[in-house]
């Protein structure tokens, strides 16, 4: 059975990258694309504030900010779990304010404000109070999605304080933790945010 | 990615300047649609034209009446305004229901009012989809549609709308200012919104090219008493299966003014303005309410797995009116 | 300190830093990129390829197709290690499924890799696809489920017992096609030293995987070596040999530079496994006095063309519960889907979720306390295999469970429980799953400063091996825990087994106890500052039957209005042996119920009817339980160490979690409103328009 208006014989037309050609009405940008093809954009120069250190490097435009962490600085405690903003691992600060690296463009924020990520966290090679605390409530288990889980807490604590437990959770809500580790990560956080600390 | 070139505008002027040179163009604000869209090939500009620092499109102002909002306004300051918050409660309280803490610290008003839908067969390249590849049909028409639209869908297009804040905005009304670059427009926003009919591609009456630069929402007497509950699978972090933003004028427990827009089940953020109408000189009780439902949802047309958002819409308007006629005026 | 010992996980303090490196964190030296094409057709041919457009990018080193893939040895004679997918990649030009890897682009960067496998031109003939088991007339009735258990087997007359019952009852239950989704996308990254492979691979089986990439590449085991220390969560997606770690592999050899492949979150969902549907029909019969004198529990599931995992639904039926009369048998449909894989609990999490819910249903329809008639099954010895079991305490589950819970205020009348306007309901069931140990070494090495570290080839999934592997050590060599330190996640270490089936601590805890052992004896003596163990089962776990179980309470709210359905409390009361770290413990069984409260409520893979192909193939439309979806969860640990299984007398306890759980909610949601849910999710479609 195929859909209405598809014969079998467009099926044939999808293709790889799954474009299904269009039928020659507006939108279709085959030529845009063609065009692209010969000019494609050079690497460019981009300049991050990244833990407190300036980094230069050169890539395209369409490198994510994740991307540029991951593979490009070689800061890989940030991890990319989906690289659709729909599981919270990449979550890094940007202005002290908690974001997710994948739906970031490195180039925008070429000069822009400060980056923290995990890597930054701790001082003088120590343990942030809440990275020790996530230790503590045993608030991991494989540790994939833990340094985006500790990154968006930190930017919590930094919004204010959770009125309660339930704040917490919702104030998380962005954080897949498939380990279940849930309950210890709302420890953890109680525990920082009840000692003040951040 | 398809490979792009980056400009950044330095004021709104020169945004749609550098827009208005390529006929492929698209403004990068917050980014949470777009990036996401480019990464998966439905989006492919040939030029981003970064906004996110143009000054002066970043502010909240409150006054009687009215609020005047700056489309790059992060969702995360309009959610936790207090003015807002006392202000229009159901606007803030969908904006704060919608999406995660980090995509609200990203996502800006402007961008929220043009995301595109969550429909799979729109993000899924090889997939029929109006939307994306106009002309090629639909194939939520015959596919898995439980998230699907029950009101305004057409024989082209049956996408839901996935934002809150607009659901909000609807409700309270007022006008869009865009920037275009030939000159300035006020868009009503009854009239931003469009059903897909035969041209499901075209979303909204944003001229192309045209760069929102802040929404005028009216605070009419029904905003403070006001609402906006979500519907969804999981306790948090989903788009709506069905939403109400509802606000009430009382004159102790007769209506004399209501507010009702629903999400989540139409091809767009819809507006009833007969159910409202329903309730004016009513008693705010449960069959008033039910009343206002049914008119609501009266066109409704379901599609193979989603009728029971027709049900689930009522419902959620009737304990959303409920919920603001108990609150204190 | 000793064995049990609350001690916090031993790799928190890296994995809270970021620098616990899992397989896609490796930059090797002149690093390429992979990105896979995957086909768009779910049943199929295809009939060109054209890379041109994608090789004409500066930056793209290769593209591997069916056109150019180097062959690789033949799918016979796999010894010691299992493909997922028996069917090597791209070795035809069929396709078989949604998302199979039809193409693997190599390039300089990252980005330039999955721009260029976009440009890859593909035409296909598309075949018919079928991706619901109803539709499927490619039948076929399994034997056993991979030698472990029987899948067809009978006791007694079913027929005559279950027509001679004073009460009977026959339901049909459904799950849902299901996906691990791990936080950690599987990767690999492999590079050639010569005719040596490295591979860091997010696996579940170091050993396994180096013993099928030694095969397929023609290479002697010791030639391949298998690198994991951290996997960011498997679930069973990550325990046998998957199409991209040869791909991996056959990517570096072709383009002579290491190559890192981490496939997307969506292609995730095509090559990785995930939990067959099942449509299961249970049949039970009882007398006046709630005692089963029947079960019938049959099962219709799925496989892909290619594939042989089955999910076992009936696996646990036989044993559970004490009944002379019962029928267990699995049927499975061939669909154009991947291929099924085990996922947290196979077989135990959908057919335990069926047979207590119909349990629940039997309670009701006699009258009696759900908790009491399980108290009345319930079964001294395997009724299955008729040998004692090694250590049961499944009573005494019920006992505090149901205390903790506050089960005895339950008023059994449904919709007859409220709180702030929502309808409450309490629900209970029985959790199993059984306790497995397979064949493992270990070593256990003495340093100069008095510390000690003990290496095997197991893998830390997040199960806490890294702290009770330690635990176990220096409890049996009598040293403080922090004087010992474990090496794990490399092939090159002590052979052990699989992560899997919850065996790690009674396979790999036994050989790192007696490997412990015999070094103490040879220190003691002067000896060699060195030993090694293997332990396989031995005659004592063949006289026993060796299962973990418990007992699960849950409280439910529904909107009576709305029909959303939100879990506020559990209580766990779990028997599984030896507790070898409070701490560790407890989350385990907290993320079995998470999982439970995933698969219960939310988790559903979905197809396009007209297609087959995958739908939700994202984390925005595959639910999975987010923070405020979980509520407090409080685990019981009858922590009585098993006499009878292993050394140690862990049963170990991944998987038990899950099992139950799914059963306790549905009954729960009875419970609050009235209404029976058959079928996995219970959304609020299930019940809106009943309530």
């Amino acid at each position: 059975m195929t859909p209405p208006d598809l014969s079998r014989r467009d099926l044939i037309y999808l293709t790889a990258s799954g474009g299904l050609l269009g039928l020659g009405a507006p939108g279709s940008n085959a030529e845009a694309e063609s065009q692209q093809a010969q000019a494609r954009p050079e690497k460019r120069s981009v300049e991050l504030t990244v833990n407190g250190e300036r980094r230069e490097f050169q890539i395209a435009p369409s490198v994510t900010l994740l991307d540029a962490l991951r593979e490009h600085l070689e800061l890989t405690g940030t991890k990319k779990g989906c690289d659709h903003g729909q599981c919270g691992s990449c979550t890094v600060l940007v202005g002290g304010r908690r974001v997710l690296a994948c739906l970031i463009l490195a180039i925008s924020e070429h000069q822009g404000e400060p980056i923290e990520t995990i890597e930054g966290l701790a001082r003088d090679d120590g343990v942030h109070p809440l990275q020790a605390a996530f230790v503590a409530h045993d608030a991991l288990q494989c540790g994939y999605c833990t340094p985006g889980q500790i990154m968006s807490a930190i930017g919590l604590l930094r919004e204010g304080r959770p009125a309660d437990d339930d704040a917490i959770r919702e104030g998380m809500a962005g954080n897949i933790c498939r380990c279940g580790a849930y309950e210890g990560i709302v420890a953890a956080i109680r525990s920082i945010s009840a000692g003040g600390v951040e | 990615m398809t490979p792009f070139d980056y400009v950044r505008a330095g004021s709104m002027r020169e945004a749609v300047e550098l827009r208005s040179r390529s006929p492929n163009a698209a403004f990068l604000a917050g980014g949470t649609t777009l990036t996401d869209l480019m990464k998966g090939g439905v989006e492919k500009p040939s030029l981003l034209v970064d906004i996110r620092r143009v000054p002066d499109l970043d502010y909240i102002n409150v006054s009687s009446g009215k609020a005047s909002l700056g489309a790059l306004t992060k969702n995360s300051d309009l959610a936790t305004d207090p003015a807002l918050m006392k202000a229009a409660p159901m606007l803030t309280q969908a904006i704060a229901a919608g999406a995660s803490p980090q995509i609200r610290n990203m996502a800006t008003l402007g961008g929220n009012l043009l995301q595109r839908t969550r429909c799979p067969y729109f993000r899924n390249q090889a997939f029929a989809c109006n939307k994306r590849s106009p002309g090629s049909g639909c194939a939520a028409l015959t596919g898995y549609d439980r998230g699907h639209a029950v009101l305004e869908g057409s024989s082209q297009c049956v996408a839901t709308h996935p934002s809150d804040l607009a659901v909000a905005l609807v409700a309270l009304g007022g006008e869009i200012q865009a920037e275009h670059i030939s000159g300035q427009r006020n868009i009503p926003l009854s009239e931003f919104f469009r059903p897909p009919g035969e041209t499901p591609w075209i979303e909204t009456s944003l001229q192309r090219g045209a760069l929102i630069v802040f929404v005028e929402t009216d605070l009419p007497p029904e905003a403070r008493r006001s609402v906006y509950l979500k519907v969804r699978d999981r306790a948090s972090y989903e788009f709506a299966l069905a939403s109400a933003a509802v606000g009430l004028h009382q004159d102790g427990s007769r209506i004399i003014g209501a507010r009702i827009a629903l999400g989540g089940i139409a091809t767009r953020p819809l507006r009833f303005a007969t159910a409202e109408a329903s309730l004016i000189g009513r008693t705010a009780d449960e069959a008033a309410f039910r009343d206002a439902a049914a008119i609501a949802l009266g066109e409704a047309r379901p599609g193979r797995e989603n009728g029971f958002k027709v049900e689930l819409a009522k419902r959620t308007l009737v304990k959303a009116l409920k919920l603001a006629s108990e609150l204190q005026q | 300190m000793s064995l049990g010992d609350p001690i916090p996980r031993r790799d928190g303090p890296l994995k809270v830093a970021g620098r616990a490196t899992y397989a896609a964190d490796q930059h090797p030296q002149g690093i390429a990129y992979a990105a896979p094409v995957l086909s768009t057709i779910a049943s199929g041919e295809v009939l060109s390829i054209d890379t041109r457009p994608a090789m004409q990018r500066a930056g793209v080193l290769t593209v591997l197709t069916p056109d150019n893939m180097p062959a690789l040895g033949q799918l016979t004679d796999l010894k010691g290690g299992t493909l997922g997918e028996p069917r090597l990649p791209l070795s035809d030009r069929l396709v078989e499924y949604d998302g199979q890897l039809v193409g693997l682009v190599v390039a300089e960067s990252l980005e330039l890799a999955n721009e260029a496998a976009a440009l890859v031109q593909i035409v296909y003939a598309p075949g018919t696809p079928r991706s619901e088991i109803e539709r499927s007339s490619d039948r076929f009735r399994p034997k056993d489920f991979y030698g472990i258990a029987e899948l067809q087997t009978q006791r007694g007359d079913v027929d005559e017992a279950l027509s001679a019952s004073p009460f009977r009852l026959q339901h049909s239950y459904e799950t849902s096609v299901e996906h691990h989704n791990p936080m950690e996308p599987h990767a690999t990254t492999a590079l050639w030293e010569g005719d040596r492979l490295i591979v860091y691979d997010s696996t579940q089986g170091v050993i396994s995987t180096r013993n099928v990439l030694a095969h397929f590449f023609g290479l002697p085991a010791g030639n391949v070596r298998v690198i994991c220390p951290y996997v960011g969560g498997g679930f069973g997606s990550k325990g046998y040999v998957w199409p991209r770690t040869i791909l991996a592999a056959a990517a570096a050899k072709a383009t002579g530079r290491p190559v890192k492949l981490a496939l997307s979150r969506q292609a995730t969902f095509s090559n990785n496994g995930h939990r067959g549907r099942t449509i299961q029909t249970v049949s039970l019969g009882a007398d006046q006095l709630g005692r089963l004198i029947a079960i019938r529990h049959h099962t219709l599931t799925q496989t892909s063309l290619a594939g042989v995992h089955v999910e076992p639904s009936g696996i646990a039926t036989g044993m559970l519960y004490a009944c002379d009369n019962v029928a267990v048998s699995h049927e499975v449909a061939r669909v154009t889907t991947g291929s099924p894989t085990a996922m947290r609990a196979p077989g135990e999490a959908s057919g335990v979720y069926a047979l207590e819910c119909a349990m629940d249903e039997l309670a009701e329809a006699i009258g009696m306390d759900p908790l009491e008639l399980r108290r009345r099954n319930h079964a001294v010895s395997d009724p299955e295999t008729g040998k004692p079991f090694s250590s049961k305490h499944l009573l005494a589950c019920y006992e505090r469970g149901a205390q903790a819970f506050g089960w005895s205020r339950r008023d059994p009348r449904p919709r007859s429980m409220t709180a702030n306007g929502m309808l409450i309901g309490w629900g209970m069931a029985s959790a199993t799953y059984p306790a497995n140990m397979r064949p493992s070494s270990a070593r256990v090495e003495a340093e100069p400063d008095g510390r000690f570290v003990v290496t095997a080839a197991t893998q830390d999934l997040g199960t806490g091996a890294y702290t009770i592997l330690a635990q176990i050590a220096a409890a049996a060599l009598g040293v403080p825990v922090e004087k010992v330190r474990c090496e794990l996640g490399d092939s090159a270490l002590p052979e052990a087994t699989l992560s899997g089936g919850s065996s790690t601590s009674a396979s790999v805890g036994s050989a790192v106890h007696e490997a412990a052992l015999k070094l103490r004896t040879q220190l003691s003596a002067g000896g060699a500052p060195m030993a090694e163990a293997h332990h396989e089962p031995g005659e004592l776990e063949k006289q026993y039957s060796a299962h973990s179980f418990g007992a699960h309470f849950v409280e439910v709210a529904v909107d009576p209005e709305l029909a959303v359905i939100r879990v506020r409390r559990v209580v766990s009361a779990m028997d599984v042996g030896r507790i070898l770290n409070h701490r560790t413990a407890q989350s385990q069984i907290r993320g079995g119920v998470v999982w439970g409260i995933g698969m219960a409520l939310m988790e559903r893979t979905g197809f396009d009817p007209a297609t087959g192909r995958l739908v939700t193939r994202n984390l925005a439309d595959y639910l999975v339980p987010v923070n405020p979806d979980v509520p407090e969860i409080q685990v019981i640990l009858i922590d009585e160490p098993d006499p009878h299984f292993g050394p140690i007398g862990a049963r170990g306890m991944g998987e038990i979690g899950i099992t139950g759980l799914p059963a306790v909610i549905a009954n729960a949601v009875w419970h609050a409103t009235g209404v029976r849910v058959r079928r996995l999710p219970i959304v609020i479609e299930s019940i809106l328009h009943q309530l």
